[in-house]
């Protein structure tokens, strides 16, 4: 797991930097922009020459001898920070926080701590604080991002909450990074206001696609899973509205021993009144946040719902439904559901098992997220072939 | 902090009923059908309770009926717009229009098939020839069809023996088609005698689709399509060979007509489909027009027997695709797309509004337009009663506008026709007003005494009966289901 937040950030000499900011980063291989004067440049080693003009400079060793302003010695495990890279840094708190790795599929912004839902299976629990000041921090990060940048996500709490400034953040994606695909995960429930999804159609993002849960066909099983009344039918008039506009939706369901028993239902359901989605994932259980607390409703062997998830996969492709399956180890799947597996893990939290060691198609496996040691399939089992 | 799954239940056990319909199935079982075609099978004990709103709540039969939109109770109110979606979806193509345009662009042919609909003429009478003037009319009629796919069948008689005014036809709809831009495909419904390499050229030039006839077996085809030299079959082979050679495997498909000698063999006729390399067969039945009734074909098998012919055949289909052919019944497969998806289909005889004149409509060689090849075949019959107009003297909106359309239509949708209106398999179904013209003498008929009421409800009681009862049944079938 990529440590992205560091409390170990040591100034060298004179500091003006005081205030919290965000920084991109340059190194030796970066091209010298215009911009360095608000850029920190990263010295690799002791002996790294050490060029002029930079707002600052990071070191991962002591260095010898007279340093510049704005000097600050970063831990070992930041090291795989490059040129291109965002920080926010705080400098009287010593802390640094990764916002944006240039070479990475999975960079994501978590807009907002809010949420009008409280899942019981949330990986990021949501805060109910003030913490707006987080959408000032992206909108300065956004021009900062390469134009070349494949992908990126927003991520809550729900972003939806913002409102008109969750629209804002689009429109900057959309201004700033063009050929950038842009991911949402909302719950879908404020686009139950027509209005509030033609906005979100009126930016014409030219590549938004968002993912919406959607945990059963029954009502009030979906209401207890997200533990919101009302919740089901706010969020279906959501994936409606959305659509009715032209705004690309993708239908998330996690699996876990509430949802997997009704999963061949949820799938007729969706084929039947929601064909016109573009993307329905089928995805494990992220063992963080409050899964943990909610272990004993929540946790079934990815080996005992096969049968489940299997007739959801066929019912859903056979409707020419585009279906992934996400967070999955490829040697607990049946071999008709492989094909369908794709590695949907972050990189900074993905990794795998000591079984795995000797397993020779770690390439196109999901792998497991850091947090699955707490518990993980019996059924871990190498591939020889 | 979480509240238990109780406390997301709805506040009382109460609910309502979403338009349902409902049928006895078998003898232990019933079966209810929503709005948009959903279904739910159901114990009589089971039935009586739900239309009693006695059910018990959170039980599996009650979350099967309120995931399939058949009751709402206070826990959630989407069901109606969805509903309402789902409405919208099935209907759909009404708003689209005509979209199947058939040219007769001759009533001559050189076989001689005695179920023959459309009463044929021998092959050198011109006279039985469209003119220039007519299709040239029929092509800008046809663009008069707001429908943004047309399709354009040509029929006859042999149409092919009239090549010269299908060029004609297929040359100017797409010099047309540049400016409208529509989705254009062409069909040539042919016995493949007289194939050339002209033909074939000009076929694979514009993407034109082969459409002929093959009832079975060398002895049957024979027998059913008889010409001067007793070849039938193998004029028919010989040119699906070449077509296919020249066009594409995919580009020629087949169509058997059942008469009572092909009542025993269906298993035959399978296996004759299969060997030719098709993917599917479409198990008609014969329809009561043209030589069809004058030499008392129709007459010789009734609905009952047909529905066995019907089951034998899909029954042995089903098992072929269990071993692991892939091999569709096709009029299955359309019913099947009305039962699992949201959509309707294209095919005019399970529409209502009935699909005459507004799904698909036919100019006849001599100008005049009907709505249904049923409907001319009635007219080489002598009774004119749908004919809507002709080409070289009225418009378009005189022709659509036609009593000749519009009474038909408007007398027999199946949602206000006696017992179809509470007919649980009505969202499967159609409404076929020239059928019961030509049976009854009027456009409704009594559906106790109709061959396509009785004929329909078979197959669909049989269709759910085998996805209740053989799961592997069920994945099979809905392997067809074209999405």
């Amino acid at each position: 797991m990529l440590k992205l937040l560091s409390r170990t950030v040591t100034p060298l000499g004179d500091i003006t930097e005081l205030d919290a900011v965000v920084r991109r980063m340059a190194d030796g291989t970066s091209q010298q922009s215009e911009n360095r004067s608000k850029e920190y440049y990263l010295i690799g080693n002791g002996s790294d020459r050490i060029p002029e003009g930079y707002k600052g400079y990071f070191f991962f060793e002591t260095p010898n001898g007279e340093v510049p302003v704005n000097s600050f010695l970063l831990e070992p495990a930041l090291s795989y920070l490059r040129g291109g890279d965002i920080v926010k840094l705080y400098p009287r708190h010593n802390m640094l926080r990764t916002l944006y790795r240039v070479n990475s599929l999975h960079n994501s912004m978590l807009v907002t701590e809010r949420c009008n839902s409280l899942c019981l299976m949330c990986s990021q629990p949501p805060r109910d604080a003030d913490d707006s000041y987080i959408i000032g921090d992206i909108l300065q990060m956004i021009p900062l991002m390469s134009p070349q940048t494949k992908s990126v996500g927003i991520t809550g709490g729900e972003p939806t909450l913002l409102g008109k400034d969750f629209i804002g953040i689009i429109q900057c994606l959309k201004r700033c990074l063009p050929s950038t695909a842009v991911h949402v995960l909302s719950n879908g429930r404020n686009f139950k206001d027509w209005d509030y999804a033609n906005a979100v159609a009126g930016i014409s993002h030219p590549d938004l696609m968002i993912g919406i849960p959607l945990y059963s066909d029954i009502s009030s099983i979906h209401d207890y899973v997200v533990q919101a009344d009302g919740a089901f039918d706010d969020t279906i008039r959501g994936i409606i509205n959305l659509k009715s506009v032209g705004v690309r939706v993708e239908i998330r369901i996690v699996i876990h021993k509430l949802t997997y028993e009704r999963l061949p239902d949820l799938s007729r359901f969706i084929r039947r009144n929601l064909t016109f989605c573009d993307h329905v994932a089928l995805m494990g259980l992220e063992l963080t946040g409050f899964t943990r607390s909610n272990m004993d409703k929540l946790w079934i062997d990815p080996k005992d719902y096969q049968p489940q998830l299997g007739e959801a996969v066929r019912l859903l492709s056979e409707a020419r439904m585009f279906v992934s399956i996400y967070n999955h180890q490829l040697c607990v799947l049946d071999p008709e559901l492989r094909p369908f597996n794709r590695r949907s893990i972050s990189d900074w939290k993905n990794e795998y098992m000591p079984e795995c060691e000797s397993c020779v198609r770690g390439n196109d496996c999901g792998g497991f997220f850091s947090s699955s040691k707490l518990k993980y399939s019996a059924h871990i089992k190498p591939f020889r072939t | 902090m979480f509240k238990d799954a109780e406390y997301f239940l709805p506040a009382d056990n109460a609910y309502a009923l979403l338009p349902l319909r409902f049928i006895r199935l078998d003898a232990g079982r019933y079966v209810a059908v929503n709005e948009v075609g959903e279904w739910q099978t159901l114990t009589r004990p089971e039935l009586e309770a739900l239309v009693r709103k006695e059910l018990p709540v959170n039980t599996p039969l009650y979350y099967s009926l309120k995931s399939k939109h058949f009751i709402l109770d206070h826990d959630s109110v989407v069901p109606v717009d969805l509903l309402a979606l789902k409405v919208r979806t099935k209907r759909h193509r009404i708003a689209e229009f005509t979209s199947l345009h058939m040219f007769v662009v001759t009533l001559r042919c050189n076989h001689s098939c005695k179920y023959c609909q459309v009463s044929r003429q021998s092959e050198d009478r011109v006279a039985f020839d469209m003119t220039v003037a007519m299709a040239d009319k029929a092509v800008d009629f046809t663009f008069c069809s707001p429908a943004k796919a047309i399709k354009i069948e040509f029929q006859g008689g042999e149409p092919l023996l009239n090549f010269g005014l299908i060029k004609h036809i297929v040359l100017k709809a797409v010099d047309r088609n540049k400016a409208e831009r529509r989705h254009l495909a062409f069909v040539i419904a042919t016995n493949l005698s007289v194939l050339d390499e002209e033909i074939l050229g000009f076929c694979k030039q514009h993407d034109i689709l082969i459409s002929t006839s093959l009832d079975g077996p060398e002895d049957l085809h024979n027998a059913n399509r008889p010409n001067a030299h007793n070849n039938s079959y193998q004029t028919t082979i010989e040119g699906i060979r070449c077509a296919r050679e020249a066009l594409g495997f995919d580009k020629v498909s087949a169509l058997m007509t059942t008469t009572k000698a092909s009542l025993a063999r269906v298993k035959e006729i399978i296996d004759e489909y299969v060997r030719q390399g098709f993917r599917g067969i479409f198990l008609r039945s014969l329809s009561p027009y043209g030589f069809a009734i004058k030499t008392k074909c129709f007459d010789e098998y009734d609905s009952r027997q047909w529905l066995d012919f019907y089951r034998e055949g899909l029954d042995y289909i089903i098992e072929l695709n269990k071993c692991g052919v892939f091999f569709v019944e096709h009029y299955t497969a359309l019913v099947l797309r009305k039962m699992l998806t949201p959509y309707g289909t294209g095919y005019v005889n399970l529409q209502s509004p009935a699909g005459m004149g507004i799904a698909g409509i036919i100019f006849n060689y001599n100008g005049e337009v009907y709505p249904s090849d049923e409907a001319r075949m009635k007219a080489e019959m002598g009774d004119k009663i749908f004919c809507m107009g002709n080409l070289l003297t009225n418009s378009y909106e005189d022709t659509m506008l036609s009593p000749a359309l519009l009474d038909p239509l408007r007398e027999s949708v199946a949602e206000t026709v006696p017992m179809c209106e509470e007919c649980a398999f009505l969202p499967y179904c159609g409404s076929d007003p020239d059928y019961h013209y030509a049976t009854q003498g009027d456009f409704v008929g009594h559906k106790a005494l109709s061959g396509f009421c009785k004929k329909n409800m078979g197959i669909f009681r049989y269709v759910i009966l085998k996805m209740e009862d053989d799961p592997e049944a069920r994945k099979v079938l809905e392997k067809w289901v074209q999405w």
